[in-house]
């Protein structure tokens, strides 16, 4: 795997490709079962349209949403393993400084950022990488507390408690909904993108 | 147990869709009931995988409920017979406690005082059906914990009655056996497992608020676990049975996870 990593022509080395649309597909499962298992008692003024969660009813998103999250994180595990082994974690992502993200920031709204380099992440790159892995891990975390409440009663209180953490384990799902939209956004404008993604240069 | 009937969000249509299709499925019967939820189950299947049609939605349904039993396994593994659900002041109750069953408000059991013997049977040393009386006399308890329901929403309510070990122990229950088994006045039926049946939380609930329980909230008896969602915990109990053969439950045999622990 470093190895390969470490092949000028690759840009996103095999692991990185399957841990990838792995997660990929465990995220959309989770998302739309998980948008029916909220329509069955809101705790905003709205319900998610039924055409576009997963299960058919509550009993059944709840099967797919108990699957899916096996997936989620054994996958997430892998991925994080392997990115802290290989030391990727730390060259693609660090340093990060404010100023370089701000600059980053406004060279992408004029149309200045540089693609050229697929396998360089830019700062604001990393801070959205760096983001979603963290906004997981609160998914993962708030999705314990709702599982297992009475088991993981240091995680409950940390959250402050099984109400709170049904709003948060939300929250981080619109979060990352939100930053998926931006990340198929900016694949449709950098196609190129999703060809490294599939076949690794 | 699972219906919220009193939340009423009259203007949403794909709200009054769900509570038709809801009630729909209350009036069939069982195979017929157990088809129209395989298809609305597949539904859902046929739109995340559309485009791969290889995929057979029953193998689908199929390899779901193996992983739901996955995580029974893996829910009894976490499941710490001494860790206790938390509880609280008699501040924070949930009043009125909002009503919950698989049918509506109108359509609640009542069930005669005089008349009422719990059935106990199976792996049991003592067989004598239980008078209300009877039951009332064994030493009491009360706590206050919050009621969690598969929908996700919760509730804080107080409820009083015999911790199930002791009452287990009294009848001379075999404390090996896999399964608990309850049979209910208004047709529901559920089990759980031995363990948190023994859990010191788990009570053969009498009382509501310091009341005689009310028919809304099970009278003349249920069964109370902080430590499960609130389709297992089951009311107007007539017949309790000790076994090793799974039995199963109302919501369980539809594809609700078995163990529903939290």
């Amino acid at each position: 795997m470093v190895s390969m990593a470490n092949n000028t022509n690759l840009i996103h080395p095999l692991w990185i490709r399957i841990t990838h649309w792995v997660n990929a597909l465990a995220v959309v499962i989770l998302a739309m079962s998980g948008w029916r298992i909220y329509d069955a008692s809101p705790f905003f003024p709205f319900v998610i349209s039924g055409q576009i969660t997963l299960g058919g009813w509550l009993g059944g998103a709840i099967q797919w949403h108990f699957a899916a999250m096996w997936l989620l994180v054994g996958n997430g595990l892998i991925y994080l393993t392997c990115n802290i082994v290989s030391g990727r974690l730390w060259r693609k992502f660090l340093p990060w400084s404010p100023r370089a993200f701000l600059a980053d920031v406004l060279a992408a709204l004029r149309g200045k950022l540089s693609h050229d380099d697929l396998s360089h992440y830019n700062m604001v790159q990393r801070a959205a990488y760096l983001f979603v892995i963290l906004d997981s891990v609160l998914l993962v975390l708030s999705g314990l507390v709702l599982w297992k409440s009475v088991q993981f009663p240091f995680l409950r209180e940390l959250l402050g408690g099984y109400e709170a953490a049904r709003r948060e384990h939300f929250l981080a799902m619109a979060a990352l909904v939100a930053f998926a939209g931006i990340h198929l956004l900016m694949v449709a404008l950098v196609p190129r993108t999703l060809l490294a993604m599939i076949r690794g240069r | 147990m699972i219906k919220k009937p009193s939340r009423q969000l009259g203007f949403n249509g794909e709200l009054l869709l769900k509570d038709a299709i809801k009630d729909m499925g209350r009036h069939l019967d069982q195979p017929t009931r157990r088809v129209f939820l395989q298809r609305s189950l597949s539904l859902g299947g046929l739109s995340l995988l559309s485009g791969c049609a290889v995929v057979d939605e029953s193998s689908v349904e199929e390899a779901l409920m193996k992983v739901s039993r996955f995580n029974d396994k893996v829910q009894a593994w976490l499941f710490d017979p001494n860790r206790l659900a938390p509880t609280y002041p008699d501040s924070m109750i949930a009043r009125p406690f909002p009503f919950n069953a698989y049918y509506g408000e109108d359509e609640i059991r009542e069930v005669e005082e005089e008349s009422y013997r719990l059935e106990v049977t199976g792996l049991v040393a003592d067989k004598h059906a239980w008078t209300l009386a009877e039951l009332r006399a064994m030493p009491q308890t009360n706590q206050i914990t919050r009621h969690i329901c598969v929908e996700g929403w919760s509730a804080i309510g107080k409820w009083g009655g015999v911790p199930f070990a002791s009452f287990l122990r009294r009848v001379g229950a075999d404390l090996s056996a896999k399964y608990v088994g309850f049979k209910c006045a208004d047709d529901y039926y559920t089990s759980i497992d031995m363990p948190t049946a023994l859990h010191p939380q788990t009570l053969l609930t009498l009382t509501y608020d310091s009341q005689p329980l009310p028919p809304r909230y099970g009278f003349p008896m249920k069964l109370r676990m902080p430590t499960k969602l609130g389709y297992k915990n089951p009311k107007h109990i007539q017949a309790i049975f000790v076994t090793n053969t799974y039995p199963g439950g109302y919501w369980e045999d539809q594809g609700y996870n078995w163990f529903g622990g939290s």
